[in-house]
């Protein structure tokens, strides 16, 4: 295992992944707090790191639509976002699914607007959850820049874009130690991209795009829904290649002293890191507590998330966006994970940390002992104003 | 170009027959015409719009050539991120082939929701001719106004009544939004004049760097006329001076066709059902008004051309 540890961001872990993946297009617009990832790769362009060809755009309709341009004309391509970017990129965002290319996009999670706030929730990614994006969810830089190189591979393989989220600032702009493994190893672990139908390719012209209406459009959707299925296997197997040189393993989630649980919370990104400082200090006083960190989000692994909670008595969820109207986006999943193995114990609702609201280890804490003595609530709000 | 030498180019049938556009529908004969007018290859990409919808309907397609169709706002961007790839391929030796590239566009597409995204891709500098067919209206989804509907038409949105009299402004002047990008090269041409349109498109092809040509297409359903009389009407356009043919090379301004006699641009109006309501004498002045700004934009553009 060859690798350097590297004191970086967040968002340079993002930034060192595309540079060893050095994509023939990147089209990228800024906004905050996603600015510094396309900024540290415009150094490495600028220096002659990468032979990438970026497009500075002027605005994130744009980098989407050049994505898709570049991506169907046979490039290996990439873009970043963030907020009100991703929901100006929504139309494109199912362009680019259903015209099957593989876009790979780093997402640093900011809440969107009103009010505005520049800060961490995940109502910007949460609300593309059904555009047909493969979505993988990064605890800290480490996961960041792993998660990039087993997008990357998994997308050109499944021909599905896909996108890696991690929190906007505490993991975009928080320093951490990042192993950064051998460029020469990661290049041939992404290999070359072969795309059968490019634009490019004027001997073979191939009309992308076109109209398909009450006779066709069904059948091309439904190979979607089928390969976002079989983008599950494919995960498992690219993340076996990956652990051949990081030596560790990439599964849809991390169950984390789950084993003998009484009781569980459930999340993602970078509060599973905050979480397990309070399992570890609840385990110390002989408390059996457990964390379930989801990682792969889209497809949802609902039988294998079935399966590990199924024999856990109570269970907290805890969602950092709000589907209103309706249960929050993750809670809303493993519930439906828990219907289909008969769950028989309780599964509670708790949304925290919208526009960047910090969540603490007590907090955490709290909530697991309340878990523990049962006087929890079904739903409500963790670190809100009284 | 000369008829001769277009139709010989014509059977490269780079978009072919079996579409479904209307009887008399001009921008078949526009596309064609562009595309025939490089010996390159080419690949295209087409903003949502009838161009679009009538082309490519699945499992049929009359593109011999490669095209794309992403949304109806970013042909521009769309054209941009394929140029950009296949100068990252070319530069790693992946791509061999000397490839033109071209945006298709209704007024639409271009003068309102594209706007954005053709001024991103003109400013950035791609390599790409984008071609708006301006028939006017949104007249893929029903004749609604766009800001290329001129003074006075009648829409499906801005339809003449009994207090309004049609579209209340004057169409927005795309050509010279272009020319003010500072790109190479840009065009105002007429489905009327091929042999005009086609030495455009072929000087746009010979230039390096974003190009665009603004095409004049009568629409059947939307200007209401016989599909028979689309050139005819066109041409009363250009001879109006509603529809001056011009150029603008490196920010030089060149009339490329001039009429020889004045044609009112009642003449014009009086074709076609759009304006149908504009021949009621309380409306005459309306006819005038139209008649004050073409000739005050013609004296605008004999300035320019003047230099």
């Amino acid at each position: 295992m060859k690798y350097k540890i590297k004191a970086i961001t967040g968002a340079e872990a993002a930034a060192e992944a595309m540079r060893q993946i050095n994509p023939d297009v990147c089209a990228a617009y800024p906004i905050t707090p996603q600015t510094n990832i396309m900024e540290k790769f415009a150094e490495f362009v600028a220096d002659g790191i990468v032979d990438t060809e970026l497009i500075r755009v002027e605005s994130e309709h744009s980098a989407m639509s050049c994505c898709v341009g570049a991506s169907a004309a046979g490039a290996r391509v990439m873009t970043a976002t963030a907020s009100a970017g991703l929901a100006l990129m929504w139309e494109i965002l199912g362009v680019a699914s259903g015209l099957r290319l593989p876009i790979v996009m780093e997402i640093v999670n900011r809440a969107l607007s009103a009010p505005i706030n520049i800060h961490c929730d995940h109502s910007d990614s949460m609300g593309t959850r059904d555009l047909g994006w493969i979505q993988i969810y990064s605890e800290n830089a480490q996961e960041v820049y792993e998660n990039t190189l087993l997008a990357m591979k998994l997308a050109e393989r499944v021909l599905l874009p896909a996108m890696i989220c991690q929190d906007g600032f505490i993991t975009s702009h928080g320093v951490e130690n990042v192993e950064i493994f051998d460029d020469k190893d990661i290049k041939e672990f992404i290999g070359k991209h072969k795309y059968k139908h490019s634009l490019l390719d004027v001997k073979k012209p191939v009309t992308h795009g076109p109209l398909q209406l009450q006779d066709y459009y069904f059948e091309t959707k439904s190979q979607q829904i089928t390969t976002m299925e079989k983008a599950k296997n494919e995960f498992i197997k690219v993340g076996k290649e990956l652990s051949k040189i990081t030596e560790k393993r990439y599964y849809f989630f991390d169950g984390y002293k789950l084993n003998d649980a009484e009781v569980a919370i459930v999340t993602l990104s970078s509060t599973a890191g905050t979480s397990k400082v309070a399992v570890d200090n609840l385990r110390k006083k002989g408390k059996k507590v457990g964390l379930l960190k989801i990682r792969l989000f889209r497809p949802f692994p609902y039988k294998e998330i079935g399966k590990i909670l199924k024999n856990i008595k109570n269970i907290a969820v805890l969602d950092r966006s709000a589907s209103f109207g309706t249960n929050p986006p993750i809670f809303s999943e493993i519930k439906n994970a828990l219907f289909d193995v008969g769950y028989k114990g309780k599964v509670h609702s708790y949304i925290f940390g919208l526009g960047g609201r910090n969540i603490f280890v007590s907090d955490i804490e709290k909530l697991f002992i309340r878990l523990l003595e049962n006087k929890v609530r079904d739903h409500g709000f963790i670190g809100l104003r009284k | 170009m000369n008829y001769k030498e277009l139709a010989e180019r014509l059977r490269t049938k780079k978009i072919v027959q079996g579409h479904r556009s209307c009887a008399g529908c001009g921008f078949p004969i526009i596309a064609r015409a562009v595309l025939a007018s490089t010996d390159k290859p080419v690949v295209v990409s087409s903003a949502t719009g009838c161009l679009e919808v009538t082309t490519t309907i699945y499992p049929f397609t009359s593109w011999n050539i490669p095209f794309i169709h992403s949304a109806f706002e970013n042909a521009a961007a769309t054209i941009a991120g394929v140029e950009t790839a296949y100068r990252a391929l070319r530069k790693k030796g992946k791509i061999k082939d000397d490839i033109k590239f071209v945006a298709f566009g209704g007024d639409g597409g271009t003068y309102d929701i594209g706007l954005q995204s053709l001024s991103g891709a003109l400013e950035r500098g791609h390599d790409f001719l984008y071609v708006c067919y301006d028939n006017e209206a949104y007249m893929n989804t029903g004749i609604q106004r766009s800001s290329a509907t001129p003074y006075g038409a009648s829409t499906t949105t801005a339809p003449a009544g009994k207090i309004h009299q049609g579209k209340e402004e004057f169409k927005k002047d795309l050509a010279r939004i272009c020319v003010a990008h500072n790109i190479p090269y840009v065009a105002q041409a007429s489905v009327s004049n091929l042999p005009d349109l086609t030495e455009k498109a072929k000087k746009a092809f010979s230039i390096k760097g974003p190009k665009v040509l603004v095409v004049l297409q009568p629409c059947t359903l939307g200007w209401r006329y016989p599909s028979d009389k689309t050139i005819e009407i066109a041409k009363l356009a250009v001879e109006s001076r509603f529809w001056p043919l011009y150029e603008v090379e490196n920010g030089k301004y060149r009339l490329t066709y001039k009429p020889s006699k004045f044609v009112p641009v009642a003449e014009f109006i009086k074709a076609q059902g759009r304006f149908k309501h504009l021949l009621k004498p309380e409306n005459k002045h309306i006819i005038e008004k139209i008649q004050e700004h073409v000739d005050s934009e013609w004296e605008k553009l004999m300035d320019l051309c003047k230099g």
